[in-house]
């Protein structure tokens, strides 16, 4: 039990947001992308979230765990299919494939991801002031 | 409990206490976008209690045994009941972890200042000037 654990587990939290915000920069950054077929269309990216247990722990420990991304995975959500006849990436029947990313969506996530990042940074500061603190008993 | 221990009243047991406190706060704030996570807290007037028993109850049977005092195996950790259920089966609420994790923090440092002021009382009583 040590104030550092703090430390560790608030850090845990920028990593798994950062990511986070990665997925949403690259989702929101090929909304313009555009395919010839719909498998080859951008799919867009979602990462999941998951508890760091220790083994030891097991969800029953008497401190609290990080948290971290099991895996980023791609939405099965079928691209949108636009009649372009004139676009250069038509395909035989003039229809394109763009993404079906939702920007009001990732602009809330992308809200939601700096807001927790912010959180985690206030309490690793608030901590770093406590073991300060700790530091000088008796000086 | 030896003369030492007893001039630092419960203090240490605060601090340990806080420290627990403050790692399960952290992990509900780390964990405020975890699909399902539960959040945790301790109780503590009961962990405080318990461990402020502990220390008493425990007896030494040699003179050489160490004192238990100050040396809390951690309280037994709770689940928080969310005032507004979230559809994910997340239960951390910004809010108040954020006030409790200020809260834990104030009641930390004046703890600190208490154990602070009991050991410059301590070494003023030493030298005597």
């Amino acid at each position: 039990m040590s104030l550092f654990n703090a430390i560790n587990i608030s850090a845990t939290n920028l990593e798994a947001q950062t990511i986070r915000l990665n997925t949403v920069s690259s989702n929101l950054a090929n909304v313009n992308s555009v395919s010839d077929t719909a498998e080859d269309a951008y799919k867009p990216l979602q990462p999941l979230f998951a508890p760091m247990l220790n083994e030891a722990q097991m969800g029953m420990g008497s401190e609290g765990a990080g948290v971290k991304i099991t895996a980023v995975v791609e939405s099965d959500e079928p691209a949108n299919k636009e009649y372009m006849p004139g676009h250069p990436m038509a395909d035989d029947e003039g229809f394109i494939y763009t993404p079906a990313i939702d920007r009001a969506q990732e602009t809330a996530n992308m809200m939601d991801a700096s807001q927790a990042y912010k959180s985690s940074v206030e309490a690793i500061n608030t901590t770093k002031a406590l073991i300060m603190r700790t530091l000088t008993i008796g000086r | 409990m030896s003369g030492l221990d007893k001039a630092f009243g419960v203090s240490p047991q605060v601090l340990a206490l806080r420290t627990q406190k403050l790692n399960l706060l952290s992990a509900n704030i780390a964990n405020a976008s975890t699909p399902d996570y539960k959040a945790r807290d301790i109780d503590f007037r009961s962990a405080m209690s318990t461990a402020l028993n502990e220390s008493s109850q425990l007896k030494r049977t040699h003179d050489q045994h160490f004192d238990i005092n100050g040396a809390t195996t951690g309280a037994p950790v709770k689940y928080r009941v969310p005032s507004q259920a979230s559809v994910d089966g997340n239960t951390v609420e910004m809010h108040r972890e954020h006030t409790a994790f200020m809260e834990n923090a104030v009641r930390y440092q004046a703890s600190a200042n208490f154990l602070d002021s009991k050991i410059r009382a301590l070494r003023t009583a030493i030298k005597g000037d």
